[in-house]
């Protein structure tokens, strides 16, 4: 019977019924401490510390604090001090505040090249969906399960459900990435994805670059997927080739990789279709990835959805995002803009943010921060000259981190502050208490932060 | 762990849908590195500010697609810390699920018109053997996954039943089936 790329991988992985071995297991210091203090607590060991990493990336200022003991906030010092006690302890390798391989745990994996096809990749992080994107099995897990990868190198796992989204034509001049996995979370809602491996497929996505199609299976949790993948393909190997974590033959491992996409006939739980030809530049209006509209739209009106959960749920977001039904998106006034996240911080990410700015001011009624996602990609884009071009435009020029993606941060809003966001989530509080987000795609933030309110970036500039 | 075998008693209501783990327990408790003593931070915005009450009964009845977003196992602490046994709801979000299986937490997926007869009952009883909640409409099946119920049944910690497993760990490293991806130690 034909498989799927999920298929494969999965059942590559059995260890027993129901337990899948696990290739790359990433630590990051927010869900790991309770993990750690239960291996001390039984006596046990981390089973295979070579195929764990790990990095500082939740609680870091992105001031360009050059270590964990001169973190100003006490708790996060903690924390980071905590991990790196742990990594010590237990043999495994760390890049942590200073490390020049330092870096959101999401943006370094592939950065290294040690993201690779074929494998199985968990993080206690809900965005490890993002190592997808390479042809992996990759999904997060909560603390109990960090503790269970740690002492066994395996997890217990009922297996998922498959569904294929096929996505047909080209995007749109000025459609990214970003608006195509808004515009299908805003069409199967929150939990449309739940308890699915999601393959995003079609000629769409093979012509998107690694970077896009990261951000895509970034996003796969915000839709309530299990695991987002894209068939890993010539682009897929090239950007492993040449990586200090790339495999010794590389050869062999494309010809293994080649093996792994899904066959013609292969059967998923759910289908889908998509003509992405039709989407335009999106803008989350409300508190879940799944409000949101096309720029050119206006806010919904709650009364016009059907079901009352539904109409209840966005009059909640309404209130709390201080919008009225049938006001134009592109009249919303912003306060803050944010450039960053696991889902837009790479370099490709800064680099079509940067074309918008190049020659232009923030408005005066902005403040704007570009916050790359490691600390290579901040060297990289240094050495392109995109911080110049950012900080003439008015742009703060940050250090690798979260940031504002979550605020456990000195970065984060005051309350009632609007901002666009190329970030992932817009719950309630989620950028600072009070805060209001809105979701784009990185051009769209930078147009955005240009003129103060947001635009359609097809006929703006 | 504790093993589940019946869980009776008052219903606390949280008729939202979509109620994120950002919600459950806010990411300012997140750099605590403890387990224990996140139940008074539960709800925290909503509780202070939003109006929200809920007693600490053994049940919470909550809308579709409970505990969405960040994988937080610190959601499921603060709401077992709180006093809450058991979350009823017509959908969860798939690691909150699996997180509240990892604590002893028991949840318990019902078609919407039932959550809703138990939240206006205001009362259930809950029975993980029969995998059944009696309230005042009636007596209705629960799904839940057998190895899961056992689990829970029993209040077995994984990593010791996945450790017992040992022979079968080491063949497939041995097979050379574990041999893929990077070793970390020497990048």
């Amino acid at each position: 019977m034909p498989k799927t790329l999920f298929d494969k991988i999965w059942e590559s992985h059995e260890v027993a019924d129901g337990l899948i071995y696990i290739d790359l297991h990433l630590v990051h210091e927010v869900t790991s401490p309770q993990a750690f203090e239960g291996l001390r607590l039984e006596r046990r060991r981390v089973r295979r510390p070579e195929k764990t990493i790990a990095t500082a990336d939740h609680n870091v200022p992105t001031d360009g604090t050059p270590a964990a003991r001169l973190i100003a906030d006490e708790l996060s010092r903690r924390q980071v001090e905590v991990l790196e006690r742990n990594c010590a302890e237990f043999g495994i390798p760390l890049y942590s505040l200073g490390s020049e391989r330092q870096g959101i745990v999401h943006v370094i994996g592939p950065e290294l090249g040690i993201t690779q096809p074929g494998m199985t990749i968990v993080c206690g992080d809900s965005h490890t969906s993002t190592h997808g994107a390479f042809g992996a099995l990759a999904f997060g897990i909560g603390t109990s399960e960090v503790e269970h990868v740690l002492a066994t190198q395996c997890l217990v796992q009922t297996r998922p459900k498959t569904m294929r989204i096929d996505y047909s034509g080209a995007l749109a001049p000025g459609v990214s990435a970003k608006d195509l996995i808004l515009a299908t979370i805003g069409r199967l809602g929150v939990g449309g994805m739940a308890g699915h491996a999601v393959e995003y497929a079609g000629e769409t996505i093979a012509s998107l670059t690694m970077e896009n199609r990261m951000t895509i299976c970034n996003m796969t949790i915000e839709g309530g997927g299990r695991a987002g993948m894209v068939a890993p393909d010539e682009k897929t190997f090239e950007w492993v080739e040449g990586r200090v974590g790339a495999p010794d033959d590389l050869d062999a491992a494309v010809g293994r990789w080649r093996e792994l996409p899904t066959e013609p006939g292969a059967r998923f739980d759910t289908e889908i279709d998509v003509d992405a030809t039709t989407i335009s530049p999106m803008v989350t209006w409300g508190t879940t990835p799944g409000m949101v509209v096309e720029v050119t739209d206006v806010v919904p009106d709650p009364a016009a959805l059907d079901s009352p959960a539904d109409r209840e749920s966005a009059e909640r977001a309404l209130a709390y995002m201080a919008l009225e039904p049938g006001l134009p998106m592109q009249e919303i006034l912003l306060d803050r803009v944010f450039i960053g996240s696991c889902t837009n911080s790479r370099i490709e990410d800064l680099r079509e943010a940067a074309t918008m700015v190049d020659g232009r001011r923030v408005a005066g009624s902005v403040r704007g921060m570009v916050v790359p996602g490691s600390a290579q990609v901040k060297e990289q884009a240094e050495s392109e000259g995109l911080d110049e071009v950012f900080r003439a435009a008015g742009f703060d020029w940050r250090s690798a981190g979260c940031s504002m993606c979550l605020g456990m941060n000195p970065d984060i809003l005051s309350p009632g502050e609007r901002c666009a966001s190329t970030s992932n989530r817009n719950f309630e509080g989620r950028q600072g208490k009070g805060g209001r987000t809105h979701l784009v795609s990185p051009k769209m933030a930078a147009a955005a932060a240009i003129e103060g309110r947001f635009v359609d970036i097809r006929d703006w500039g | 762990m504790d093993p589940i075998e019946i869980i009776e008693g008052d219903v606390s209501v949280l008729d939202r849908s979509d109620v994120d783990t950002d919600q459950i327990i806010p990411k300012q408790f997140l750099k605590r590195v403890e387990r224990t003593g996140f139940g008074e931070f539960l709800f925290y915005d909503w509780f202070r500010d939003g109006g929200l009450e809920l007693e600490p009964n053994p049940i919470l009845v909550a809308g579709r697609n409970f505990g969405s977003g960040s994988s937080r196992e610190h959601a499921v602490w603060a709401i077992q810390d709180f006093g809450f046994e058991a979350v009823i709801a017509p959908s969860f979000a798939d690691i909150f699920y699996v997180n509240c299986t990892k604590n002893g937490m028991l949840p318990v997926i019902l078609p919407a018109e039932h959550c809703r007869g138990v939240a206006e009952a205001g009362r259930a009883r809950i029975d993980l053997d029969d995998q059944t909640v009696d309230y005042a409409g009636g007596v209705v099946r629960f799904d839940i996954d057998e190895e899961v119920r056992h689990r829970l049944r029993h209040g077995l910690d994984d990593v010791a039943l996945t450790l017992a497993e040992e022979d079968a760990i080491r063949s497939f490293e041995q097979s050379g089936a574990a041999d893929r991806g990077p070793v970390t130690t020497s990048l």
